[in-house]
């Protein structure tokens, strides 16, 4: 090329650039075009499509848990409540550092293993800006000493939230129950949408029978969240309803004392007030601190509980199934005057051991020697075996099974309580059913006296016997006595199921079995005339042995040679005052020997306290209550 | 000369500021404020704190209106060298941020020098076409491409893709701005699409998750996706005349993500709707044909390249951001400018719009 061609052309550039910005002109203005094109797609055409996703996107709803329902005794002592209890919790998403916050935190607030094991277990679950509890029932001191350090804690708060609390602690465990935390496991069992929001439920006990009463309904939150669920502000509430109020017929000071007389030995006790069926005292020693499970138990108290030897954790008044020994005789006795009407005038001769034609087995009486001559009267006062073993035999086991079903021996007596034990009363078909034996005489025999196959709860023995001290009417026993509902501003009464008649027995036969179980207590020869020195009522009961193993044909039982936990249970069923009763009791003392050194003085520690509350302090409401029970009896004896 | 030279508006003329141009930046800064205001839910403090940086920004660009372009052009090689080697420096030296590289800190100051970059590009790919015959030969081009892809290769390795974009860009606007031959323009378009693939294998894990997601947004709507999709939702949701300022739910909510920087177009168009969103693209379109007009009416070479390169790059991240935060473009990380919250690249078009005021200001126009 020519050098003239390389000298630049001033107007060629200029026209060259000009034509090139028209064509940048074209294209911003296309390109433009081109965006306002995507935004009316956007905002025009499918409109309505983001509309929807924009507004399902802010509105959430979040349910409101209820506070749950306070338990109260029968005179209306607090057996559980809700407590602001503090509590530290964390969010994550504000610490700098989680080990240098614990490392720090520890030196102000105590911070165990489970604690900081649970804590990294929720953690490594829940969004970063949710509080996680790191540890609960923190005390007033470390509250303080951590407020005082909280600048130097960001992301640490402590809190205030309602905590199931049981204040008198172990008292009455096993009748009142636990809530804890709420499981996956638990919400495919129960109305799952009316527990969103909730973090605790009944798990025993009252807290688990009344658990629909005492939940109350979920309530709910219309919140604004973003992307992310945090809440940023609330739209609308609708309130929870509170669970209702529970009145418990447990009578707490007759509990503690229950609960006290056993002195440290394992066994169970049920107290009934036999004219309306409430359980007065409930009781299942060993208990345990049902506020331990409220937050999760940590596994090291849990396997103490659950491997410890005494079980603390079995309802042993409720699911416990005990030979009832001689405590059965009154029953068998009623038994044998309903077939032969002038059984009472007869005699028999006790040697202190029986046999059965063509066998060479002698089953003995608890009384080496024997009794002598004894009528049906003596035999229960001194619990002579061997009458009860002629009386077995001529009643034979189809008939007692039928006679001790009546009086809910072998089935639940339908408390309001989960859990209950059946017990056992054999007969041949349940032999042939669950065995696949015949039935031999000789278990008929020893099941007269309460041994053998023959098992009961403590409750069973409770309620049996009640229904004995109201001469054959049988209430279904419950331990619900009110509901309270504040919210609906209703009170409901838990009635008891209708009273049941026992079908037979004239009343003479009734009053000759209480009279004998009077005479066991207040007769000379009484088995439990210990317990009757100075009474200030008439109390009927009777003592019982159960034997835990079985001894050889001519072995001694020597209770101090035997292992403690090989000790016979020591049993007595009593009802106190004998002709107007107000109190029918059950009891067992695990391995506590016998009967009528160990079991019988309780009942009359608690009878003590629950009729001397009767007959000193309280005389009107007393005449009040006893004319309210007896016009009810009159009610069902004249419907 | 000196009468030659007409006051073309008084004081603006002294104080170099070309006045359509300004009034439509003040415009564009008002919209930024407002939605500033919004993003932080009426607080405030976004706002205030988004003011100070408009206000140093545009003190940058008054600056830059005061210097000659003869100066400029004389000092274009050393600001180029200088925007090379700190580029360098930044890639041994730099602070790691949310895993790139881009932040050089001297004394107090933290430093991008990528930013510098964006205007030393165009400078000196005009400086280097001043002296050629336009429209340039093959080698000329090829030097010129050498330039323009030094620093947007240092860039990549940052890695800022989004800026390394607008540097490539702001040098090619130059280079078609000269009358670059349109076979030549194929051939380089050519090129391009066929390195694709090599640029591909080159990338980082989340930059081609975000070119997977542009493909297919829904693929992955937590993850990758989530952004687009919810932006979408906000501007979607907006309507034709928006839910109103400070009313959407989107934004107010924190669905939007980043949505006081690159994302701020979602929170506009969820508040103003479609009606909002023309008047902003009106306002950008008025900005850029001005400053188009100020390249075609600039009577020496240099001012023309760098006015209409300037303004070229300034529309990329316009509509780059606005196709992207629309679902339109991949997600690049291009802020809205003026608009989105941020301080560095505010500055840095904020000094390209000082220097094509400067181009303006500066002419000497024919009394006849």
């Amino acid at each position: 090329m020519s050098p003239a061609v390389t000298l630049k052309d001033i107007n060629k550039e200029s026209s060259l650039l000009r034509s090139r910005v028209v064509i940048a002109y074209a294209v911003v203005l296309l390109l433009f075009l081109v965006l306002l094109a995507r935004l009316v797609q956007l905002q025009v055409i499918e409109y309505g499509y983001f509309e929807t996703l924009s507004n399902n996107n802010r509105v959430k709803i979040v349910p409101v848990a209820p506070t749950r329902g306070l338990i109260f005794d029968r005179n209306g002592v607090v057996l559980a409540q809700n407590t602001p209890s503090f509590s530290l919790e964390v969010i994550p998403e504000n610490v700098t550092d989680i080990d240098v916050m614990l490392t720090e935190l520890k030196q102000l607030v105590e911070i165990s293993v489970a604690d900081e094991e649970r804590f990294r277990r929720v953690r490594s679950k829940t969004r970063r800006f949710n509080a996680i509890v790191l540890r609960t029932r923190l005390t007033e001191e470390e509250v303080a000493r951590f407020s005082v350090n909280r600048h130097r804690f960001p992301g640490v708060d402590v809190k205030a939230r309602l905590t199931r609390d049981y204040p008198l602690g172990s008292l009455g465990v096993h009748v009142l129950g636990y809530v804890g935390r709420l499981s996956e496991r638990d919400l495919e069992r129960i109305d799952a949408a009316n527990y969103r929001g909730t973090t605790h439920y009944g798990k025993t006990g009252v807290e688990e029978a009344y658990e629909n009463v005492l939940h109350g309904r979920v309530g709910y939150q219309h919140v604004e969240t973003n992307a992310v669920g945090r809440t940023l502000r609330v739209l609308s509430r609708e309130d929870p309803i509170p669970g209702a109020n529970l009145y418990l017929t447990i009578d707490t000071s007759l509990q503690a004392v229950s609960e006290a007389a056993f002195n440290g030995e394992n066994g169970a006790l049920v107290a009934i007030e036999p004219s309306t069926g409430d359980v007065l005292a409930f009781v299942s020693m060993p208990g345990f601190d049902p506020n331990a499970f409220v937050d999760g138990i940590d596994r090291k108290t849990y396997s103490e509980l659950l491997n410890s030897p005494d079980r603390p954790l079995f309802n042993r008044a409720l699911s416990g199934r005990y030979p009832p020994g001689s405590t059965v005789k009154p029953f068998f006795a009623l038994a044998g005057l309903e077939q032969e009407a002038n059984l009472a005038d007869k005699h028999i001769w006790c040697p202190g051991w029986y046999r059965l034609k063509g066998h060479k087995h002698k089953y003995r009486d608890w009384k080496k020697h024997g009794h002598g001559r004894v009528n049906l009267n003596d035999a229960i006062v001194q619990s002579c075996d061997v009458y009860f073993y002629e009386l077995a035999l001529s009643l034979g086991i189809d008939r007692m099974h039928d006679f001790m079903v009546d009086f809910g021996f072998g089935k639940t007596t339908g408390i309001d309580l989960t859990g209950e034990s059946s017990g056992l009363m054999p007969s041949r078909d349940w032999k042939r059913g669950a065995r696949n034996q015949p039935w031999y005489p000789g278990e008929t025999l020893i099941t007269g006296i309460g041994q053998g196959f023959i098992l009961a709860t403590p409750l069973q023995l409770a309620s049996a016997t009640a229904t004995l001290s109201m001469r054959g009417f049988q209430l279904r026993p419950s331990v619900g006595l009110v509901v309270h509902d504040s919210a609906a501003g209703e009170t409901t009464v838990l009635s008891t199921a209708q009273a049941v008649s026992i079908p037979h027995s004239e009343t003479k036969n009734w009053e000759t079995i209480v009279a004998s179980m009077v005479g066991v207590v207040h007769g000379p020869r009484g088995t439990a005339r210990r317990i009757g020195i100075d009474a200030a009522y008439k109390f009927a009961g009777k003592t019982g042995t159960a034997q835990v193993f079985g001894i050889a044909q001519d072995e001694e039982y020597d209770a101090d040679q035997i292992a403690k936990k090989l000790r016979d249970h020591a049993l007595f069923v009593a009802f106190a005052p004998a002709d107007e009763p107000q109190i029918a009791i059950a009891i067992v003392v695990e391995n506590g020997g016998s009967g009528s050194i160990i079991a019988a003085p309780i009942a009359r520690k608690v009878m003590d306290h629950y009729l001397r509350k009767m007959v000193d302090e309280k005389k009107d409401d007393r005449e009040l209550l006893t004319a309210f029970a007896s016009s009810k009896v009159l009610g069902y004896l004249r419907p | 000369m000196v009468d030659g030279i007409r006051e073309q508006s008084g004081l603006a003329q002294r104080l170099h500021m070309d006045v359509p141009l300004l009034l439509g930046l003040l415009a564009l800064a008002t919209v930024g404020l407002v939605v500033m205001y919004s993003v932080d839910g009426g607080d405030g403090r976004l706002m205030t704190r988004h003011a100070m940086r408009l206000l140093i920004a545009f003190v940058v660009m008054f600056v830059l209106a005061q210097i000659n372009p003869r100066h400029l052009f004389h000092w274009t090689p050393w600001l180029y060298l200088l925007g090379l080697i700190l580029l360098i420096a930044v890639l041994v030296f730099g602070d790691v941020g949310k895993g790139a590289q881009r932040w050089l800190r001297i004394g107090p100051l933290n430093f991008q020098p990528s930013e510098l970059s964006k205007l030393t590009v165009p400078l000196m790919v005009a400086y280097f076409f001043t002296d050629k015959s336009l429209p340039p030969r093959v080698l000329p081009v090829l030097g010129a491409v050498g330039l323009a892809l030094l620093p947007t290769f240092l860039v990549i390795q940052q890695p800022d893709l989004g800026t390394a974009l607008l540097i490539g860009c702001s040098g090619a606007f130059v280079m078609f701005l000269t009358g670059l031959r349109w076979s030549v323009i194929a051939v380089f378009a050519g090129l391009l699409a066929a390195s694709a693939p090599l640029l591909w294998f080159t990338m980082h894990d989340y930059q081609r998750s975000r070119v997977l997601t542009f493909l297919n947004p829904e693929q992955d709507p937590l993850g990758a996706g989530y952004h687009i999709i919810q932006s979408k939702i906000a501007i979607g949701s907006g309507g034709i005349y928006g839910k109103g300022w400070l009313n959407g739910t989107q934004s107010q909510l924190d669905f939007v993500p980043e949505r006081s920087t690159d994302f701020v177009f979602a929170v506009f168009g969820e508040e103003f709707g479609l009606m909002g969103g023309m008047v902003l693209i009106a306002l950008y379109l008025f900005v850029i044909f001005r400053g188009l007009y100020i390249a075609v009416s600039a009577q020496e070479l240099f001012g023309r390249l760098i006015a209409g390169g300037l303004v070229l790059t300034f529309f990329v991240y316009v509509f780059v951001n606005i196709g992207m935060v629309s679902g339109l473009l991949p997600v690049v990380g291009l802020p809205l400018p003026l608009v989105s919250y941020g301080g560095t690249a505010l500055v840095t078009v904020m000094a390209s719009f000082g220097i094509v005021m400067s181009v303006h200001t500066h002419r000497r126009l024919l009394s006849d």
